[in-house]
């Protein structure tokens, strides 16, 4: 397996060069961090502090009662394992306007690093492919990051992208962990904002 | 009415009250239920791999302000308690239909650990309950967790009993 190099700070400005045309559903930790910063914890932002697992089938809830809307999920290696199921259902399901973007470190990077199955044996973007998600694909390095929005606007939802970076700090953002202020703020903006 | 059709009572009572999305894992006690969803062009049926999938798409449909259900058996209670995190913490209103195996009438052993727990588990995770007994509960009861999820955002599960439903012959 090639070595990581990419810097998770970089990566999501890069495959979403426009992210106030989404909503963002983030798992917790670094990726909920990393998507705060993206985004400046806006109001298209729902980010999650617990419930480890969930942000998939979130994702999926929101994109399946919002048809006309662009929907990303950010989550982990970790995460994303924890309920892996998620993608068998996604897939099943099938929603067009469903992206999942999984930030793969390859360790426990919230609870002191420890090692993760990515860096082991696990393959994620083999896994979503085995799940039924055509449309998947590995960011691992620059010339990948290229070409990552364009995947994307041309390829048919649901998508999936496994971001390999290196284990180091995610993006320094204090975001909201009132869980029930963000719900009614993203709750109230999704309902007051016409589709695109 | 008898007591073939009350899946399709609770369909319909669920679907004027806007349920639209309805999630499952498969159990005898909403086979009939998804049947009546799958069979029409405005309500979806999301097949789910585990019940906590389904609590977290009640979350997202109504990060959206849609209406949505997870239906599941009571063994399934167990699979889903860290990610009904979000009725504590965030007042999401989480609806849950509970089919019960290990209680009235049950043959079964290794169904009655769950089986009990299910009442633990809702009540200390935030989740009310309404039950269902008999055919006269249960349109009452579905009213009853509709007003309590959908107009004062208590998450509720309503739980069809085995008295209800009848228990598995082995």
């Amino acid at each position: 397996m090639r070595q990581a190099t990419l810097d998770r700070r970089d990566v999501l400005a890069r495959i979403f060069p426009n992210p106030e045309r989404y909503l963002f559903i983030s798992g917790l930790a670094g990726p909920a961090r990393d998507t705060a910063g993206l985004t400046n914890d806006g109001a298209n932002t729902f980010t999650m502090a617990g419930a480890m697992g969930a942000a998939t089938t979130v994702g999926l809830g929101v994109a399946l009662s919002a048809p006309d809307r662009k929907v990303a999920v950010v989550t982990g290696d970790g995460e994303l394992l924890m309920n892996i199921g998620s993608l068998v259902t996604v897939a099943s399901m099938a929603p067009p306007n469903l992206t999942i973007v999984c930030i793969d470190n390859g360790c426990h990077g919230e609870t002191g690093g420890q090692t993760g199955h990515t860096s082991r044996t696990a393959n994620l973007e083999q896994i979503a492919r085995g799940a039924g998600i055509a449309s998947s694909s590995v960011v691992e390095t620059e010339a990948d990051l290229d070409k990552a929005a364009a995947f994307l606007e041309e390829m048919p939802g649901p998508r999936f992208i496994q971001v390999r970076v290196t284990d180091g700090p995610p993006t320094s953002y204090k975001r909201n962990f009132n869980m029930a202020e963000c719900r009614i703020r993203f709750r109230t903006a999704a309902l007051n904002t016409a589709g695109g | 009415m008898t007591m073939t059709d009350w899946s399709k009572q609770l369909f319909d009572d669920l679907v004027e009250a806007g349920v639209t999305l309805f999630s499952y894992v498969p159990d005898a006690g909403n086979k009939k239920l998804i049947e009546h969803v799958s069979a029409r062009n405005d309500t979806t049926a999301v097949l789910l791999t585990t019940e906590e999938e389904g609590v977290a798409i009640c979350a997202g449909a109504d990060l959206v302000g849609r209406r949505s259900v997870v239906c599941m058996q009571s063994s399934g209670v167990g699979n889903v308690p860290n990610f009904l995190s979000f009725v504590k913490g965030g007042n999401f209103p989480i609806l849950m239909i509970v089919s019960m195996r290990g209680d009235y009438g049950e043959q079964n052993p290794w169904q009655y650990p769950m089986g009990q727990a299910v009442e633990p588990i809702l009540t200390a995770m935030g989740v009310g309950i309404v039950k269902v007994d008999s055919l006269d509960d249960l349109r009452p009861a579905t009213q009853a967790a509709l007003s309590a999820v959908f107009a004062a955002g208590q998450s509720t599960a309503i739980v069809l009993t085995q008295r209800f439903l009848g228990a598995k012959q082995f």
